[in-house]
């Protein structure tokens, strides 16, 4: 299946790239999405327990399974306001 | 009203937020200030945010500023993009038939907005460097 990854601030410019189509296996979770992201970009791997996960503009845990599809977007800590 | 502006925000911001009939409006206007939170001076800034998502939670934030403090209207607006030093990067407005009620929600919601909103801002120094800034919790 093919889900669309956002990445924004730190983690967009970590992956070099605000948009991303990862191919993943059916039944692939969070977590898969975010290991192949990881495999391509190490630079990730410090940044996993600060970032917090949205799958079709909703939080979710990274143990949440993907459908063919989805936008999930990655999330760093925010800064606004 | 609820929104990510790409432009310099206006006055007009507290006249879409305004209520006929109610008794006050307080409102926050952020700004970009000269220094880092560590003491850095400070060239400018960049917001990105997750619009969609950003939207979302200000219109989270007016209900439930609605449900703790009554009847009182909130208004949200943020920028993104390059910002200079005195540019407003955010105005959070609440209307309502009573001071108390209003100082309360606008408190209330700028503390939500920064907490989250999915919002990131990138603070550029005069030396060239520049840095991802996180909120830290209330």
């Amino acid at each position: 299946m093919r889900i669309r990854v956002l990445t924004f601030a730190r983690l967009r410019e970590l992956v070099c790239s605000p948009e991303r189509l990862l191919e993943l296996p059916a039944g692939a979770s969070v977590e898969d999405a975010w290991s192949a992201l990881a495999r391509a970009f190490p630079a990730l791997d410090a940044e996993r327990g600060c970032t917090r996960a949205a799958c079709n503009g909703r939080l979710v845990a990274f143990d949440q399974r993907l459908a063919d599809g989805d936008e999930l977007a990655l999330l760093p800590p925010v800064g606004g306001g | 009203m609820f929104a990510i502006a790409r432009d310099p925000i206006g006055p007009h911001v507290l006249d879409e937020i305004a209520r006929a009939g109610d008794g006050g409006i307080v409102a926050f206007v952020g700004v970009v200030r000269d220094r880092s939170d560590d003491g850095r001076p400070v060239d400018g800034l960049s917001y990105e945010a997750f619009e969609p998502m950003a939207l979302q939670a200000f219109e989270d934030i007016a209900r439930d500023a609605r449900e703790r403090f009554g009847d009182v209207r909130v208004g949200i607006v943020h920028r993104t993009g390059s910002l200079r030093v005195g540019d407003v990067a955010v105005v959070v407005a609440a209307s309502a038939p009573h001071r108390a009620a209003a100082f309360a929600a606008c408190a209330y919601a700028i503390d939500e907005v920064k907490r989250r909103a999915p919002i990131w801002k990138k603070e550029a120094y005069a030396d060239g460097s520049a840095r991802w800034r996180e909120n830290t919790p209330a």
